[in-house]
């Protein structure tokens, strides 16, 4: 579904990314752990097509296309998604209003008939439900004054609504307490399915003892430096990103992709 | 799998040619066309002999004539106001035409030209009453008449006086003479006083002792002659307990001149009546370049001369290439109540130099601002509020929120708020922040498939909503559109 060959990326001039390669089939959950300025997030904004984000080599292939030629709206049409670190408040916009106009706006580009308001109604109920969150939340403005568990487990929400073929979850475990760590980790696992993929960027390994990954790969200095299972987040905890970074110096081993 | 991959190509290639981005940017002022009828008229220039020719058309009485040259020669004594934060060419007033209407005057609605009528429809505001908006009763004002109003039996049932001023000053010479520039006099400023002069037409609402208006009003203010200048006057008069709803709209055809519109709005509330007038203008704003457009300056005051009276101004400015305009409200009454909700938008070179004036007298009065400029391209938006508290007016309040918001970097927005305060017991509070469109929440939108043109309106709606809240419900939906458009081609 989705394949990143050596990958480099720079933000305001500075090369974050340094030859990042990946390869993620449908169905499968992955999750990329690494240090603080690794480049995490910034693979999450290169994969959704954020400005400022600068590919200077490499390819993205999704589905076939060339993920890097869509505009940001583009690639929400055909299925990705990115499940922001810090969501966004936009003051007086109705939550429900803007998760309808993102719902329909990938419909109309799909060339599937938009929902009016009552369909619409109906599919939020039904995972509403699925995802507990209360029916209040949707009367409010897009995040404003949400509480930080607030704000992520809408990003959840919209996740199951708009229904994507590739979910990036940006560090969505990072400022929950455990409640609410368990609440977000429950809804991403209602949504795992054969034909959608995940990758969840994370800096901890406990979101994964919730949402139990197929591959964990480390990401350090840009360029995925070990790949692995389960057990590879669980020596992480023990012996730290600075044991792994020791062991693989920038620039002397080209880490494969997991296939 | 394989077959949604290909799915997904096209999808890919459909967006890259995506024709809706192109009529995106191709919409433009879709109100600019003109009509072509017969027109009579005066011809260009200003002197005594234009005022008693204008009152003489109308078949007004001595007392009209007169109160208007006394106003003509009082604005020769005045000077232009500059003390707003605009660019304002010289305005030649011996180049404009005074009086322009369609040759033949209509009696009734029945034979009103087909031609205006047509005009109305493409402007979305149907004359026929049949067509007519769901209980909405309309005046419409071409160029310096009043082409007709609708509606007019079942208001006239409930004792509802709705007609042009023309009209007005005929048929119901008494109260029009009771309350015409008793609210804004006719030497008030430099516009007002030649409005009083020179003005053509304009509505008449009288809401009789304890009625309830049963329909909401509206006129339809349209300027299409060119050369031509339109001076409108308006009246609103709500008797103790009466209730009413008027709004207006108003455009002009897309000319490379400027064209000049001073309008003077007079509203009275007296005891316990309720006035809420909303406004929303879109008055051709010029080209991209700032060639052309509306020169709106306008005076609009409302009295709230009883006790327990509310006045009520709702305003979206989208059009006009000046706007120099305050809507304000004199508290006389005890606890009487005062209100400014305004939308400003301006793009291209518009400039806008508007706000509200609360005027403090009676005790406990209460006044309630809230203002969001939106500015754009290279345009400048002003906010200018005074909030007055005089002597008497023991504990009165007023709370005043400013927000501007900024789309690009080329554009201005400035808050020019003035206080002054008698009173000790009186209690002022302002609020103002000034945001722009963030980049942050443009991705957002985007990365959840919103594009970047929706995704801006989607905002600026979110921006302005307080303020759409106090429309009636139809016109905010125009409202919003109205923004939509007029802020096509604002990113990117």
């Amino acid at each position: 579904m989705l394949k990143i060959e050596n990958l480099h990326a720079r933000v305001e001039g500075k090369e974050i990314l340094k030859g990042l390669s990946l390869t993620v089939n449908a169905g499968e959950v992955h999750a990329i752990m690494g240090p603080n300025g690794a480049g995490k997030s910034t693979l999450g904004h290169v994969l959704s097509g954020r400005d400022g984000y600068e590919v200077t080599a490499g390819t993205v292939t999704y589905n076939g296309i060339d993920l890097l030629a869509l505009a940001p709206e583009e690639r929400a049409a055909t299925g990705v998604f990115l499940a922001f670190q810090y969501p966004v408040e936009i003051p007086g916009v109705n939550n429900t209003y803007f998760l309808r106009a993102a719902l329909n706006a990938q419909r109309k580009v799909r060339g599937e008939k938009e929902l009016d308001s009552m369909q619409f109604l109906k599919l939020v109920r039904e995972k509403l439900k699925v995802m507990q969150i209360s029916d209040e939340l949707l009367h409010r403005a897009v995040n404003e004054g949400f509480s930080g568990g607030e704000k992520k487990r809408n990003e959840i929400f919209q996740m199951a609504v708009l229904e994507p073929q590739l979910a990036i979850l940006d560090e969505t475990d990072s400022g929950l307490d455990i409640d609410a760590l368990k609440q977000v980790a429950q809804g991403v696992n209602t949504l795992r399915s054969p034909e959608r993929a995940f990758l969840m960027i994370t800096h901890y390994q406990r979101l994964l003892d919730y949402v139990v990954p197929d591959f964990v790969h480390v990401l350090a200095d840009g360029r995925i430096v070990e790949s692995g299972d389960k057990s590879l987040a669980l020596k992480l905890e023990e012996h730290g990103y600075a044991g792994i970074a020791a062991s693989h110096p920038a620039g002397s081993h080209q880490a494969g992709a997991v296939a | 799998m394989n077959e949604i991959m290909n799915n997904q190509s096209s999808t890919a290639a459909t967006l890259r040619d995506n024709a809706g981005v192109a009529e995106v940017l191709g919409r433009s002022y879709s109100a600019g066309f003109t009509t072509e009828i017969e027109m009579t008229g005066l011809p260009p220039g200003l002197d005594e002999g234009t005022v008693r020719a204008i009152s003489a058309i109308k078949h007004e009485p001595e007392w009209m004539t007169e109160w208007r040259l006394e106003a003509y020669r009082h604005w020769l004594t005045m000077p232009k106001p500059d003390w707003a934060k605009l660019n304002i060419d010289p305005i030649d007033y011996q180049a404009i035409s005074y009086y322009a209407a369609p040759k033949v005057a209509p009696k009734s609605l029945a034979e009103v030209d087909p031609a205006l009528l047509e005009t109305y429809e493409k402007l979305g505001v149907p004359l026929h009453e049949r067509a007519a908006l769901a209980g909405v009763a309309v005046d419409a004002v071409f160029d310096s008449v009043s082409v007709g109003t609708t509606f007019r039996k079942q208001l006239a049932e409930a004792g509802v006086l709705f007609c042009s001023m023309s009209e007005a000053i005929r048929e119901y010479p008494d109260i029009v003479r009771k309350y015409l520039g008793s609210v804004v006099p006719t030497g008030d400023n430099f516009f007002a006083a030649l409005n009083s002069a020179v003005f053509s037409d304009g509505s008449f609402v009288f809401i009789p002792r304890g009625v309830r208006c049963p329909m909401e009003l509206s006129t339809y203010f349209r300027i299409n002659a060119q050369n031509t200048g339109q001076f409108e006057r308006t009246l609103i008069v709500a008797e103790e307990g009466a209730h009413v709803s008027y709004l207006e709209g108003c455009t002009a055809p897309k000319r490379d001149e400027n064209q000049l519109h001073a309008a003077v709005v007079e509203l009275v509330a007296l005891e316990k009546a309720q006035i809420k007038y909303s406004t929303v203008q879109n008055w051709y704003p010029g080209d991209e370049n700032g060639v052309g457009g509306i020169y709106n300056f306008v005076t609009k005051r409302g009295d709230c001369r009883g006790d327990d009276s509310k006045i009520s101004w709702t305003q979206v400015e989208t059009g006009s290439a000046i706007t120099w305009k305050y809507p304000s409200v004199v508290l006389r009454g005890d606890r009487s109540v005062g209100e400014f909700y305004s939308v400003a938008l301006t793009h291209h070179f518009q400039q806008a130099d508007t706000g509200t004036k609360m005027i403090h007298l009676g005790k406990y009065t209460k006044s309630k601002i809230v203002s969001k400029g939106i500015s754009a391209g290279r345009s400048s938006n002003s906010y200018r509020g005074l909030v007055k508290m005089e002597k008497g007016a023991e504990g009165a309040r007023n709370y005043t929120q400013c927000d501007s918001l900024l789309i690009g970097k080329k554009c201005g927005a400035h808050t020019f708020p003035y206080m002054e305060v008698k009173n000790p017991t009186a209690i002022v509070e302002h609020e103002a922040t000034t945001s722009k469109i963030s980049d942050d929440q443009m991705f957002y939108c985007r990365a959840r498939g919103i594009p970047e043109e929706d995704a801006v309106s989607m905002i600026v709606d979110g921006f302005c909503k307080q303020v759409f809240r106090e429309l009636p419900m139809e016109f905010a939906v125009e409202a919003k559109k109205l923004l939509e458009v007029s802020l096509e081609g604002a990113v990117g």
